[in-house]
């Protein structure tokens, strides 16, 4: 049942019959053939980037391609492998999601009111990127202002999950995880305000985690709902995920809310042994799922665990419900706000025709937004007015104590929390995206996660009889991502779910 | 709570949205729907339960007062929609 190896699974084989695309490896094998000097940055960027021409027409991942940008990219990396100034992502080509501002490179959040918006600065993420020497592949595509959960209300148009095109990949970070899956990008970067990474990484077939509130810097990250927002990273695989972490978490002066900390360095967690750790299920999670693909892979994944000398207890998350409520409350409410500043002022989509300053806001902002957006708008404003404020935004903030309060109850029983990612695996597109209240209840088991601010790991955990992932979740307290890591390392080093590729 | 046409008017002012008539009875029936299931909120106590802004423990971090570079007029006008000189250009807010 798989490979037994330690360590990430090598697919790379020479001499064999069957030779791996580069594009198909993971950022850990192409960083070891690197430094071996066996294959150069260009290389694997070309590699990449003929593999975005042969399928993105499909997939529709992008919004904007930078090939020129990368392959100078690619040289510098190889100019600085050479001299032997190289980090361990140097050379590694990466999709950032549109909504984190890239100097120069338009960043749209697809979104038409931004359709033209050049940055003047790069994100602190992206400069972070820069600075390990990593190749920026382009920015992907996602739901408007990461608003939604499966790519279909970016202006660009949807995203396609490689594993069958009639399909959504997940969103908002549909672009993100279906580069990753379809190898259009070795590793990506998403943004998860209630299950933007999580939710496309599983349906995708892709490892993708959110960390702690406060371990990645928001800096240049358009934002949605302030104090949910987090940047994290997507991959084939754990192991990928642990060199990204690396370079990405860390305190930046700039976010206000960028915590303070020193953060271990997370491949040291991608050798340790689980035995004695215990899991914990939470009832009201389970009672909600009632697909039995879904339940079977949760069955088997335990047993996995179980082998590895995983303990598991049920427990209980009492106002669970209550704190999904709560998020749609205050995402919208936040993101009311937020978006206050798209009025045609300085940047982006203005009205042509207007006849006050009031009716170009309107106008402006009626013809930049998509319908989701507007809704949310109309929710947030409507629930921050003077009259409702204490009813709907204060009532969910205290019920947001009571679902952290919770967790924090359940933590002291367990290491770490395991349920599915999703209720399901990914629906067709058009199935839900006239039905809000079917889109967001697509996110029960993200939208707590990111309400108490913990950390959440999806990972693969096995296909439905159609052929699609279906993900598995881990949560942890506050920086713990370490335990994340530690979980799936030995997850994956023990079964084959994320070596599935789709055939496109 | 059902919301009214002449709420839905007031809150696209608000939010400074131009919404066209059937819009405004789709957004009308939409929230309505979404506001009913956020009323479960009301069903929890919360009387001695502070609201959480963030989930981690917020603080205002200062900075010394340190000179550092603003971004240059020309990048910073380089996304205008309309421009005048070293000015973003906007209609009349004052008659």
């Amino acid at each position: 049942m798989g490979n037994l190896l330690p360590g990430p699974n090598p697919t790379f084989r020479e001499g064999m019959q069957t030779v791996t695309q580069l594009y198909d490896m993971t950022a850990t094998e192409l960083a070891r053939l690197l430094r071996e000097k066996k294959v150069s940055s260009v290389e694997i960027t070309r590699s990449v980037l003929g593999r975005i021409e042969a399928v993105e027409g499909k997939i529709r991942s992008y919004v904007t391609v930078t090939p020129e940008i990368a392959l100078d990219m690619a040289k510098e990396a190889d100019a600085r492998i050479a001299a032997g100034d190289s980090r361990p992502l140097t050379g590694i080509p990466i999709a950032v999601k549109d909504n984190m501002c890239t100097r120069g490179v338009r960043t749209t959040c697809g979104s038409r009111i931004l359709a033209n918006f050049v940055p003047p600065y790069d994100a602190t993420v992206v400069g972070l990127l820069r600075r390990e020497g990593m190749v920026m592949l382009g920015k992907a595509n996602m739901d408007e202002f990461a608003m939604g959960s499966s790519t279909e209300t970016s202006y660009w148009g949807p995203t396609h999950n490689p594993w069958d095109l009639e399909r959504i990949p997940g969103g908002s970070s549909g672009g993100s995880a279906a580069a990753v899956s379809a190898g259009e990008a070795i590793v990506s970067l998403g943004s998860d305000t209630g299950g933007s990474i999580r939710l496309p990484a599983a349906f995708c077939g892709v490892t993708g985690i959110k960390p702690t509130y406060g371990s990645i810097s928001r800096y240049g990250l358009v934002a949605y709902a302030s104090s949910l927002d987090q940047i994290g990273p997507i991959g084939r695989d754990v192991w990928d995920l642990a060199l990204l972490l690396n370079v990405l978490c860390g305190h930046d002066p700039a976010d206000s809310t960028s915590v303070p900390r020193q953060y271990p360095d997370f491949t040291t967690f991608l050798d340790k042994s689980v035995k004695g750790m215990t899991l914990g299920l939470p009832q009201e999670f389970f009672s909600k799922l009632d697909n039995p693909e879904v339940q079977h892979a949760i069955s088997e994944a335990r047993a996995v665990f179980e082998g590895l000398g995983v303990k598991f207890v049920e427990l209980s998350l009492p106002t669970l419900d209550y704190g999904i409520a709560a998020y749609y409350i205050i995402a919208p409410s936040e993101a009311s706000s937020n978006l206050a500043r798209y009025d045609g002022v300085k940047y982006g989509h203005r009205a042509g025709e207007f006849e006050s300053m009031i009716d170009m806001y309107c106008r402006t902002r009626a013809e930049g937004f998509g319908p989701e957006v507007k809704r949310r708008i109309m929710l947030g404003t409507y629930a921050l007015s003077s009259g409702y404020y204490d009813a709907y935004y204060l009532k969910a903030a205290k019920v947001r104590t009571l679902i952290t309060q919770d967790f924090e109850k359940a933590f002291e029983k367990c290491d770490a929390i395991f349920c599915p990612t999703a209720p399901s695996p990914a629906f067709k597109i058009g199935e839900k995206i006239d039905d809000p209240i079917q889109m967001y209840l697509t996110d029960v088991f993200t939208i707590p996660v990111n309400m108490a601010g913990l950390p959440g790991m999806a990972l693969p955990g096995g296909m439905s009889r159609d052929g699609l992932p279906i993900g598995l979740q881990l949560i942890a307290p506050h920086f713990e991502e370490s335990r994340l890591v530690q979980l799936t390392a030995a997850f994956q080093k023990t079964t084959d779910h994320h070596l599935k590729r789709p055939t496109l | 709570m059902k919301i009214t046409p002449e709420q839905v008017d007031y809150v696209a002012l608000l939010g400074r949205l131009a919404l066209e008539p059937e819009e405004k009875k789709k957004y009308m029936g939409q929230l309505d729907d979404i506001l009913k299931y956020m009323d479960m909120l009301a069903e929890v106590p919360t009387d001695d339960v502070a609201p959480m802004a963030g989930s981690v423990e917020l603080y205002t971090p200062l900075r010394e007062d340190d000179v550092k570079a603003s971004l240059p007029v020309e990048e910073a006008l380089a996304n205008a929609p309309a421009r005048a000189g070293t000015s973003f250009r906007v209609p009349k807010i004052l008659e």
